[in-house]
């Protein structure tokens, strides 16, 4: 899929991402807006994946998220790829619905493997299926995402360590690094410092995509990263992105972490990003 | 009343480490993880025979967890094995979120859990893990009798596609349940027949109960045992047959009182059949520094502690 495909899906998914927010008042629309360059170039051009969904995943790319918050942009993603009908959307945080608030496996979803929302699990549970792929001699990747925020819980580290250690070279972690979380700047709340000299000496390969909004520096990070697989070091991209990016008034902005827009935010906003692929 | 041959003495946590090795031999797809404590878990003879299927996790609890429900994503059974304490208690979150509410078919086998830990103290001497593992939906509670029992049950959940938390201990103890009976999850085993009180035991007491069921007889009191090996999905059909035939009860298990077997056992009287029940458990303290002998008789879960619960049952059905 070329950019131009790429970036019409992204308008499409963040159409989706404050739509589904708005309509029940709450979840997720900043890291999910924030994330959304990302989740689009997994999916729609990176990852090898069947829509016909198997939870064990044999011999295709699978994907974790770990934050698992930034559920409206997965749901999104998932539904335009094929997984279940779009229309499905419309239920997302609705009593009965398969799009709980969180993702979960207890619904069975198609598409979602693993259920997250408390922080800090996602890369372990990642490990431990890039495990089973090598057991299964799957030559296949495990793709995750996390936030940067959530590498605060001490089991990301108790991850990272254990990952190089068994030398988990079938796994590409991605970090939303946009520096924001619930209380402000995620340098304010409590610092991560420098992360990438952090993760490379647990001994892991960094990449860090400076603008991880541009769907050409992503292309280019998933490139590289997938040239480097298999070289006996798990691989970390730090994605520096935005929050709430592709709406001005929510940019940058922690605010927009857990608050869904109103009528009139709505309407402001979907009039900055064009309907390409047809509203749900 | 049958006698039991307590001759042979084992410990639960050897019958863990010959039923992993044959649960592995069985089924390739077991695997198997352990936080640094391989010899505790007695896990060593799985590792010598599938080097390839053990992954060594280190002091990282939470990140162990994480990896098994991980491992179920491609079709592995993995046991994960620690002690009770920290298979139970440091990860309950992940248990609760990544095992038991997404459904993934991991293992959790803990050792050393409860007084019979001894001379490590508190700290370890966890008596609230079957509180926390019988309170999470999705999640099946195993808690053996001795080694024979300890050995069927592992082999036994590597069938049982759903996430299970099995208990067993330290001590050497009688071994005197059959090692060839089929082990059938959320069946209780009666062990004596008897019409004056049901004496309802899980793990270590279950020996116990059985020296006190002689104790008993020879007061002229006729002691029916029940052996609650699973105690969630509990055998409630068993129980009720027993208490409505005996009607006094008393529970006894090497855990705190709240949230222990005995409450899930009331939890079913109240219900179906109220009748005096008896507790032998841990009332609301931490252990401490000891023998297990010294523990349990100073924290009443010895022989004489049934037996004394079970002279009051009697009592008060009487009364």
């Amino acid at each position: 899929m070329n950019y131009t495909e790429l970036e019409k899906l992204c308008h499409q998914v963040r159409r989706d991402i404050l739509r589904m927010t708005h309509r029940v008042n709450s979840g997720h629309p900043g890291g999910s807006m924030g994330c959304t360059e990302y989740m689009v170039s997994l999916y729609f051009k990176h990852m090898k994946h069947q829509t016909a969904f198997s939870m064990d995943g044999k011999n295709e790319d699978i994907f974790f998220l770990s934050n698992g918050h930034i559920s409206p942009v997965f749901y999104s993603v998932l539904a335009r790829s094929g997984y279940f009908p779009v229309d499905e959307l419309n239920t997302f945080r609705k009593l009965n619905s398969r799009l709980q608030g969180h993702p979960a496996t207890h619904e069975h979803l198609p598409g979602v493997r693993m259920a997250s929302g408390s922080l800090g699990q996602g890369l372990s549970v990642a490990c431990g299926a890039a495990l089973a792929k090598k057991l299964n001699h799957d030559p296949q990747t495990v793709f995750t995402l996390h936030g940067d925020g959530e590498l605060q819980e001490g089991q990301n580290w108790e991850a990272f360590m254990f990952a190089a250690h068994q030398k988990i070279d079938n796994l590409i972690a991605a970090i939303d690094f946009n520096n924001k979380q619930i209380d402000g700047n995620v340098s304010d709340v409590m610092s991560l410092g420098n992360l990438q000299a952090k993760i490379e000496a647990f001994g892991w390969e960094t990449t860090v995509v400076e603008d991880g909004n541009s769907l050409g520096e992503i292309d280019g990070a998933l490139n590289y990263a997938k040239s480097r697989l298999g070289n006996g070091k798990p691989i970390a991209l730090i994605l520096k992105t935005k929050m709430g990016y592709g709406v001005d008034f929510m940019e940058d902005d922690h605010n927009w972490h857990g608050k869904a827009p109103n009528d009139e935010q709505l309407a402001r906003a979907l009039s900055q990003i064009p309907e390409t692929l047809g509203d749900y | 009343m049958q006698k039991f041959d307590f001759s042979q003495k084992k410990a639960t946590r050897d019958g863990f480490g010959q039923g992993l090795l044959e649960a592995g031999k069985n089924n390739d797809k077991v695997v198997a993880l352990c936080a640094d404590l391989i010899g505790s878990l007695k896990m060593d003879a799985f590792i010598k025979e599938f080097p390839e299927r053990f992954f060594q996790c280190g002091v990282a609890e939470a990140n162990m967890i994480g990896t098994a429900a991980g491992l179920t994503i491609g079709g592995y059974i993995p046991y994960t094995g620690t002690f009770a304490n920290f298979s139970t208690g440091r990860v309950f979150d992940q248990i609760r979120q990544s095992i038991a509410y997404a459904g993934k078919n991991v293992k959790i086998c803990a050792s050393h859990a409860g007084l019979t830990l001894g001379e490590d103290g508190a700290t370890h001497q966890i008596l609230e893990d079957i509180a926390m593992m019988k309170a999470l939906p999705n999640m099946t509670v195993i808690n053996p009798c001795d080694f024979n029992q300890t050995r069927l049950a592992t082999m036994a959940i590597a069938d049982y596609p759903s996430p299970v938390y099995l208990r067993f201990g330290r001590p050497s103890v009688p071994n005197f349940t059959s090692a060839t009976d089929e082990f059938v999850i959320g069946k209780a085993l009666q062990l004596t027949v008897g019409t004056d009180v049901s004496i309802i035991a899980t793990g270590h007491l279950v020996a116990k109960a059985i020296e006190a069921a002689y104790v008993l007889e020879e007061k002229g009191i006729s002691a029916e045992i029940i052996n609650i090996h699973t105690i969630k999905p509990l055998d409630t059909e068993a129980v009720l047959a027993s208490v409505r035939k005996t009607k006094c009860v008393v529970t006894a298990e090497e855990h705190q009182k709240n949230g222990g077997l005995g409450e899930s056992i009331s939890a079913v009287l109240a219900q179906y059949h109220p009748a005096p029940q008896e507790f032998v458990a841990v009332n609301d303290t931490f252990g401490e520094s000891g023998t297990p002998d010294e523990l349990m008789k100073k924290y009443h879960l010895d022989t004489p502690d049934i037996v004394d619960a079970a002279l009051k049952a009697v009592a008060r059905k009487k009364a």
